[in-house]
């Protein structure tokens, strides 16, 4: 075998790292990034850095690459597209081998892929748009500790979407009033009520408290009401051994569901939870806090779909995925694509959605979407049609706002979300005839008719700041 | 301040479905065809009132494999019904795609 000789100095990138006849193997990582370069520096060249900063490759050349089988370590980029409609950026296609990743670590992939490289100076801006992780390495992770059908059959709820609710204000109750406000909820037909994420621990209301009170709640409304419930407690913690401490205390207590931060919790902290949740029969809510600090810039940062992916991996049961029609941002085809992605064992390439690449997730359970955010009785319609059954949607000041209360916001949004299900069953356009649907149910539920009149004028209607890149 | 109408003592419900009112044999029928679109094989179980709360059910018969008639089916809960006054009855729709139930309800209340 012929031995390459070590001459010390710069080269260029794309002499080792643009491989543009290189096909990628099923068992590569394979990445799209969104690059926009400083001025001046050609696509290929930009594309390479990017390969080689984010796998094997430093700014020079060093002799111990000679000590080692560089070319099958190294990543690749192996495509280049044009933004549709975006004659600043551009897409570079990267394809890493499998051995770049600790095996079940989410973790090792995110430090290598979103490491140094993003503070690279020949980039003004980098977003990494999508990642097709290889069944090889799927395989390697946990995944979400219960799966959705496994949820259905425990909750025993089947044929209709989940009903929750965020009690507010989100800091700052007490954990007996706490308790009370999750009481009325449940027995008024919610099947869940959650932390707000920003509730840890604080002087007013000790964790402790809260898990007693919230859980006399669960348990008195599941007796009355003959339903199965669940309040999401949030276990996210300053440290792992205090996250694992109320955990232990939720499962005591019997509580069906706990929840954690990922972002800010971190993915090392989420991937233990899961696991612990797994061997515990836990259900596992997971928050998204700091995503769109990540993912809402269309330049730099990460997609969402990367984010969904991560998590799946790295397990949760429940993770938010935004609303469409609510408060916060997001395209109605990107979120169809992020919930398949969450939800379903294959999702094909499909551009109009912003899905870059095959997704084979073979026997790995699916993520619950969650839509959460400014949503009120108005916008069950349309949230049946876009989420379908497997999903929960979640009415925090659509409950809790009720002029009436709790128990009768819950009610009215249990009817609303019965009578759309029974419509859509029926065969009936359930969005465009909502108005119809939902007036006709409001005969039968005063609770109903008081909630349509308070939220009948309550639209968000902004531009999405996140746009699918479309000519 | 607009009149605040109190909520009543906590009901005993019956998870899908039994927010709206009872359901008429024609919305069944529609509900059993849309089962039955989906590719799902109607079950019937029933229960007394009192041991509701359990996941299991006495299941009438087997489930209906392969059945494509709704008024075989709706004949069917009419018979558990008869065969079993007082009970509650539920439809099911087993999906062996997911190895879940894709729908379950109740079409007899308790008592009725």
């Amino acid at each position: 075998m012929p031995q390459k000789t070590y001459k010390a100095g710069v080269k260029d990138y794309r002499e080792n790292y643009w491989t543009p006849d290189y096909t990628p193997l099923d068992t590569d990582l394979l990445a799209c990034f969104k690059i926009v370069p400083q001025a001046g520096v050609p696509r290929e060249e930009i594309a390479a850095a990017v390969a080689a900063e984010s796998s094997t490759g430093t700014w020079t050349t060093v002799w111990t690459d000679m000590l080692t089988d560089i070319d099958y370590y190294k990543g690749r980029a192996y495509r280049i597209e044009p933004v549709p409609g975006d004659n600043t950026a551009f897409y570079a296609f990267v394809a890493y081998p499998i051995d770049l990743f600790e095996e079940g670590s989410v973790v090792n992939v995110l430090t290598s892929l979103v490491g140094n490289v993003f503070g690279f100076k020949a980039l003004r801006s980098l977003r990494l748009e999508d990642l097709r992780f290889p069944i090889a390495y799927v395989m390697t992770c946990g995944g979400p500790p219960n799966g959705i059908q496994v949820e259905r059959d425990r909750l025993n709820k089947y044929g209709r979407a989940f009903l929750g609710c965020t009690i507010k204000p989100k800091l700052g109750l007490s954990a007996k009033n706490y308790g009370m406000a999750v009481y009325e909820c449940l027995r008024g037909g919610l099947d869940f009520t959650k932390d707000d994420e920003n509730v840890n621990s604080q002087p007013f209301m000790r964790w402790r408290h809260r898990f007693e009170f919230v859980m006399e709640a669960v348990l008195k409304a599941q007796a009355e009401t003959g339903e199965r419930k669940g309040h999401y407690l949030n276990v996210t913690a300053a440290t792992p051994e205090e996250m694992y401490k109320r955990a232990e205390f939720a499962k005591e207590l019997g509580a069906p569901i706990i929840m954690h931060d990922y972002l800010t919790g971190g993915l090392c902290a989420n991937t233990g939870l899961a696991n612990w949740c797994r061997d515990n029969g836990m259900l596992l809510h997971i928050h998204r806090a700091m995503h769109a600090v990540l993912d809402r810039n269309p330049y730099h940062g990460i997609h969402f779909r990367v984010l969904v992916k991560c998590l799946r991996l790295s397990g949760g049961d429940h993770l938010h995925s935004g609303t469409v029609v609510g408060k916060l941002e997001g395209d109605r085809n990107a979120t169809l694509g992020w919930i398949d992605t969450m939800r379903e064992s294959f999702i094909p390439e499909n551009r109009a959605r912003g899905l870059f690449f095959d997704q084979d997730w073979g026997s790995m359970p699916g993520v619950m979407p969650v839509a959460s955010g400014g949503i009120h009785v108005w916008h069950i319609p349309a949230l049946v049609n876009i989420f379908g059954d497997d999903s929960c949607l979640q009415f925090g000041g659509g409950t809790l706002g009720h002029p009436w209360g709790n128990a009768a916001g819950a009610t009215a949004n249990r009817v609303a979300l019965e009578a759309c299900t029974d419509a859509r069953n029926q065969g009936r356009q359930i969005e465009r005839e909502g108005k119809e649907v939902l007036t006709e149910a409001a005969q039968h539920s005063p609770e109903l008719k008081i909630a349509m009149e308070t939220w009948k004028e309550v639209k968000f209607e902004f531009d999405t700041v996140d746009k699918l890149d479309v000519g | 301040m607009d009149e605040i109408k109190p909520y009543k003592a906590t009901e005993r419900k019956g998870e899908t479905f039994s927010y709206l009112p009872p359901f008429t044999p024609e919305k069944i029928r529609k509900h059993i065809a849309y089962m039955i679109a989906q590719g799902w094989s109607p079950a019937i179980e029933h229960t007394e009132p009192e041991k509701s709360y359990s996941n299991f059910w006495y299941l009438w018969k087997l489930p209906f494999f392969g059945e494509k008639s709704v008024e075989k089916v709706m004949a069917e809960i009419e018979a558990c019904h008869r065969g079993n006054l007082g009970h509650v009855v539920r439809l099911t729709g087993f999906d062996n795609y997911t190895q879940c139930r894709g729908t379950a309800f109740i079409v007899h209340r308790s008592g009725r």
